[in-house]
């Protein structure tokens, strides 16, 4: 089943269009990096998605009404903001808000939902810390926590291993890895050509706002796509301990 | 504290001060003898006095203080910024306005409530170039810039309107009036205010989960299926009924809608829903006792209303900003 279903999406900034002609689908199931250089588009692709942004085409979830459009799909903005001093669960409750009819409180259900993100996310001896008083990379993850308390069947994701130290990189693609696994699916933009080439089921190359390429890692990853879109050499191995990527020099 | 005891707290403080406002006055009615005055019209003098002039001026009190601290925490929950404060988009500033319009023109003279309306029309006005400056939707950095622009213009104007007044009593009038008070009022500004100030806490109280979700951002309150476009409509719309309102009948009141939220925050642990509520019993509680000193402290002066909250609110928020600092926040 689609998730997520975009058709001849244009969107632009300013006067000049940054997305051209995007056409994508993704199943449940899917763990899709999307990747490319700075500037490729890999951030307006998911707001225009969204209908966070003004777009042409056809996008299911900007088609959406935005209270069926909170069930259908939660969104981690690059931006890790979390304006006031709250507690961690507060933060993280928020993530419930559109299972909730106006003015009713978190019940049983939320609270499943809540507890599973914090012991997820690993977040256990945090619940009554300060969000606002943690380190970047736990405020990263408290942020996720609150995305995964969504509960939905889609999850994007804007840069979410920006900032996160090794273990809790690995950590939070594996997350992905095993919640696409459970039937739901994944759309992250990643700069790690490595992870996400050890995690994700499948990757997007974009390039200039067009989609350069599409398909399993392996397959995508060719020399020449690196070079054509990143300007690098690296080295892709096989291996028994899964594909191993390592970006190497620059082509100049 | 739990949040329902804190509202409960809040909510007998704002009744003992309603009391106590009651209770203080010039004219040294015993309590008693006022209580009766005021349920049972015992007394034709001490009743003239609790119906007519003390239980309008502890209402409206009350009433305002609510409405600044609501709008105040309200603007900085929408602002994510704790320095925001009701009169940022220009509201009160064009109010004042027009109030100082009607006072040079004479206007004013014309009819008990003509003064207020020309506020309340001057709020009108400055919703009007709000809207059309910032847009209907958009982001908060417009908003900001939009209400500056208004405050800047209605404050300029004002300026020109006393530049240009004909006398110095006229000019010491629109002074005195613009420093805030609440000396002189009837219930016939109670019933004016009134229904704004419910319209406008009404639609300021539905912002609660919003606001919440403003917490993680734009991005993200958009995604959980808040209408960005609708709250900022709604907070323009109620911060203008209950401020225009306000200002109308008190004059400029500063700093409670600024230093209460502000107060209020670490208590009921940040969440902006909660703080609408608790900051607006606690705008009411601190208008309602700085409206009672300046009744103790120099009663035969006629201390401005305004100018107590900015001589207490400035150091308060002097030593909350230091707090801050020390938090390392």
């Amino acid at each position: 089943m689609a998730l997520l279903t975009l058709s001849n999406l244009y969107a632009a900034r300013g006067p000049c269009d940054v997305l051209h002609d995007i056409s994508l689908s993704v199943a449940a199931g899917e763990f899709v990096g999307l990747l490319g250089p700075n500037g490729a588009g890999k951030t307006t692709l998911m707001r225009a998605a969204l209908g966070l942004m003004q777009s042409r085409g056809q996008s299911n979830l900007a088609a959406l009404d935005r209270r069926a459009r909170a069930r259908a799909v939660a969104w981690l903005p690059q931006a890790r903001e979390i304006a006031w001093p709250m507690d961690v669960e507060t933060v993280i409750t928020l993530g419930r808000a559109p299972h909730l009819a106006p003015g009713q409180c978190p019940g049983a259900e939320d609270r499943v939902a809540i507890d599973a993100a914090i012991t997820r996310m690993g977040l256990d001896g945090f619940r009554t810390r300060i969000a606002t008083q943690l380190s970047g990379g736990e405020q990263a993850r408290v942020l996720i926590a609150r995305a995964l308390a969504q509960d939905t069947p889609l999850l994007m994701a804007d840069e979410p291993t920006a900032g996160l130290d090794p273990g809790s990189q690995i950590g939070l693609m594996e997350l992905f890895a095993q919640t696409a696994r459970e039937g739901r699916a994944v759309v992250a933009s990643l700069h790690d050509l490595g992870l996400a080439v050890r995690h994700c089921t499948r990757v997007v190359v974009l390039d200039r706002g067009r989609i350069a390429a599409d398909g399993a890692p392996d397959a995508v990853m060719s020399p020449d796509l690196l070079a054509r879109v990143f300007h690098i050499t690296a080295h892709f191995a096989s291996g028994p301990e899964g594909p191993v990527f390592q970006p190497l020099g620059l082509i100049r | 504290m739990r949040f329902p005891l804190l509202l409960g707290v809040l909510a007998l403080l704002v009744a003992g001060l309603f009391a106590a406002s009651l209770l203080v006055g010039p004219a040294g009615i015993v309590p008693a003898r006022a209580l009766a005055a005021l349920i049972r019209g015992e007394g034709v003098a001490e009743t003239l006095v609790m119906r007519e002039i003390r239980l309008p001026r502890a209402l409206l009190a009350a009433m305002i203080g609510a409405s600044l601290g609501l709008a105040g925490a309200a603007m900085q929950g929408y602002l994510r910024n704790p320095l925001a404060e009701p009169g940022l988009i220009g509201i009160s500033g064009s109010a004042a306005l027009g109030a100082v319009l009607a006072l040079q023109t004479g206007v004013a003279a014309a009819f008990v409530l003509a003064l207020p309306l020309a506020a309340m029309a001057g709020a009108v006005v400055a919703v009007g170039l709000i809207l059309l400056l910032a847009g209907r939707s958009g982001g908060s950095i417009t908003l900001i810039l939009a209400g500056i622009a208004v405050s800047a213009m209605a404050g300029a104007l004002t300026a020109l309107v006393l530049n240009l007044s004909p006398n110095p009593f006229a000019a010491a009038e629109i002074v005195f009036w613009m420093m805030g008070s609440l000396a002189d009022r009837s219930m016939t500004h109670v019933w004016l205010a009134l229904p704004f100030m419910v319209v406008g806490g009404a639609l300021l109280a539905t912002l609660g989960r919003g606001l919440d979700a403003l917490t993680l951002g734009e991005d993200a309150a958009a995604t959980l299926g808040v209408s960005l476009t609708r709250m900022r409509l709604v907070l323009i719309g109620g911060t203008a009924c209950v401020v225009g309102a306000g200002t109308a009948i008190s004059g400029a009141i500063g700093f409670i809608g600024l230093v209460v939220p502000h107060i209020l925050r670490p208590v009921v642990g940040a969440r902006p829903s909660r703080l609408l509520a608790a900051s607006a019993l606690g705008g009411a509680a601190m208008l309602l006792a700085a409206d009672i000193a300046v009744r103790l402290i120099l009663p035969e002066r006629d201390l401005k209303l305004g100018v107590l909250t900015a001589l207490v609110g400035a150091p308060l928020f002097l030593h909350l900003i230091y707090r801050t600092r020390r938090e390392g926040l």
